[in-house]
């Protein structure tokens, strides 16, 4: 396994054109506790952490757009980003966890029960990369995979600003991951539910709530999710998982600001 | 590639592979063994150091991204025989049983002192420990610890 330290990004996506599987490294946070588990077994290692042009925030559009490289530390503290915003970062992991773990690198993996993707189906957010525009619709391809081709590095993610939103999870006592978080959006269009950790594909919008909300039906009328589309394991069946959407749907909906 | 930090005050270059996990690094090459490893799977926090003033897991880390960085290990809160003030207040508090988890704790108890001042409560302090675990189940003395540590470390750590 060979460490690279690439200058630019151009440099870095022209490192993975080469070596059999290479993997961009930024906090590591998913990609160290792959290769410890033996999941992942990349020959090339290359650190992106140190590229400037991966980081930083701003507003345009209507939206925040925050920088691959931006820790969730970052989010959760950040002046400029809205309340649902934080409040979702700072649930990620612990807070040791949260002082390296990165935007990116959470999209990139697209775990299944991450809690950023919810934010970016929600918010209907573009994942901008080296070569692309992502919209959030076609980003998530079921879990662990996305859009992004061999060597796609996501430079920055542009989240639209909501006129409300919330987020809420249930997490696994230990490994503090979603066993279901529901991401609860409301945009000038309408209303956008978003669901992680629950789903046997990954994350999903979850449309009856969005057309209950959008109704005015109270979200405690919102009927659970077909269970046969949820996953099931050690940690929590399908029928329970389906049942927690339906808790946290009440929360977040509860918490909207 | 060379790797060079500054740990606990003073220059290390270890020669591991830069690929090495940091914890490994600072116990079996830098012979500093207070850096413990509970789980090895990033959810117990007995890892914990400081880099650049944050705790982190130095199980999940990789030497090389600590090039340049600050790392203060355990071994390097007190001032010759002076406890820095967190490891003093696991002390008084009776803060620990077997004591494998509290080098990651007092790391812990730090990065809370410094996020949320002296005042910090026993509610935020439980809470900001998630990313720590205790075989020993001794949590109500190490949150009365870091309760007191975070008040008494007020000043410097401002
Ligand atoms: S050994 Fe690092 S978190 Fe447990
Ligand atoms: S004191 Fe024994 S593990 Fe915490």
């Amino acid at each position: 396994m060979t460490y690279y330290r690439p200058r630019t990004a151009a440099e870095a996506v022209e490192l993975t054109t080469s070596g059999a599987d290479p993997a961009y490294l930024a906090g590591g946070h998913t990609l160290i506790p792959a290769m410890k588990a033996r999941l992942r077994d990349p020959d090339r290692l290359i650190d992106v952490s140190g590229l400037d042009e991966l980081r930083g925030m701003q507003h345009a559009d209507g939206r925040l757009w925050i920088g691959a490289l931006t820790r969730h530390a970052d989010v959760a503290r950040g002046a400029d980003v809205f309340p649902a915003l934080q409040t979702m970062a700072s649930m990620i992991g612990d807070p040791q966890v949260r002082n390296r773990g990165t935007l990116g690198g959470s999209l990139a993996n697209n775990d299944p029960a991450a809690d950023y993707p919810a934010a970016v189906l929600a918010l209907d957010a573009l994942v901008e990369t080296d070569r692309a525009v992502h919209g959030a619709a076609d980003f998530f391809q079921g879990m662990f995979f996305t859009a992004l081709e061999d060597g796609e590095l996501i430079r920055r993610v542009g989240f639209r600003i909501p006129r409300r939103a919330a987020y809420a999870k249930f997490r696994h006592p230990a490994s503090r991951y979603a066993l279901a978080g529901v991401f609860v959006a409301e945009l000038e269009e309408g209303w956008r539910v978003a669901v992680t950790g629950a789903g046997g594909e990954g994350v999903f919008r979850w449309s009856e709530a969005e057309a209950a909300l959008g109704a005015g039906q109270n979200a405690r009328d919102v009927p659970p999710p077909d269970a046969a589309a949820m996953s099931s394991d050690i940690h929590a069946g399908a029928d329970y998982r389906a049942h927690l959407c339906t808790v946290m749907l009440k929360q977040a909906v509860g918490d909207l600001s | 590639m060379a790797i060079e930090f500054t740990l606990n005050g003073e220059r290390a270059a270890p020669t591991a592979d830069p690929t090495a996990l940091l914890v490994e690094v600072l116990r079996d090459e830098l012979g500093l063994t207070g850096t413990h490893i509970g789980c090895d799977t990033s959810q117990c926090g007995a890892c914990n150091v400081l880099m650049n003033g944050e705790p982190v897991k130095s199980c999940t880390l990789l030497l090389a991204q600590v090039d340049g960085a600050d790392i203060v290990t355990i071994e390097g809160l007190a001032e010759g025989d002076t406890l820095h003030p967190m490891q003093l207040a696991f002390k008084e508090a009776h803060g620990l049983q077997c004591g494998f988890c509290t080098p990651g704790m007092v790391m812990a108890g730090i990065g809370i002192a410094k996020r949320h001042g002296g005042a910090v409560g026993e509610d935020t302090i439980a809470h900001e420990l998630e990313g720590n675990l205790c075989r020993c189940t001794g949590y109500v003395n190490i949150v009365k610890a870091i309760k007191a540590g975070a008040a008494a470390s007020a000043g410097e750590m401002a």
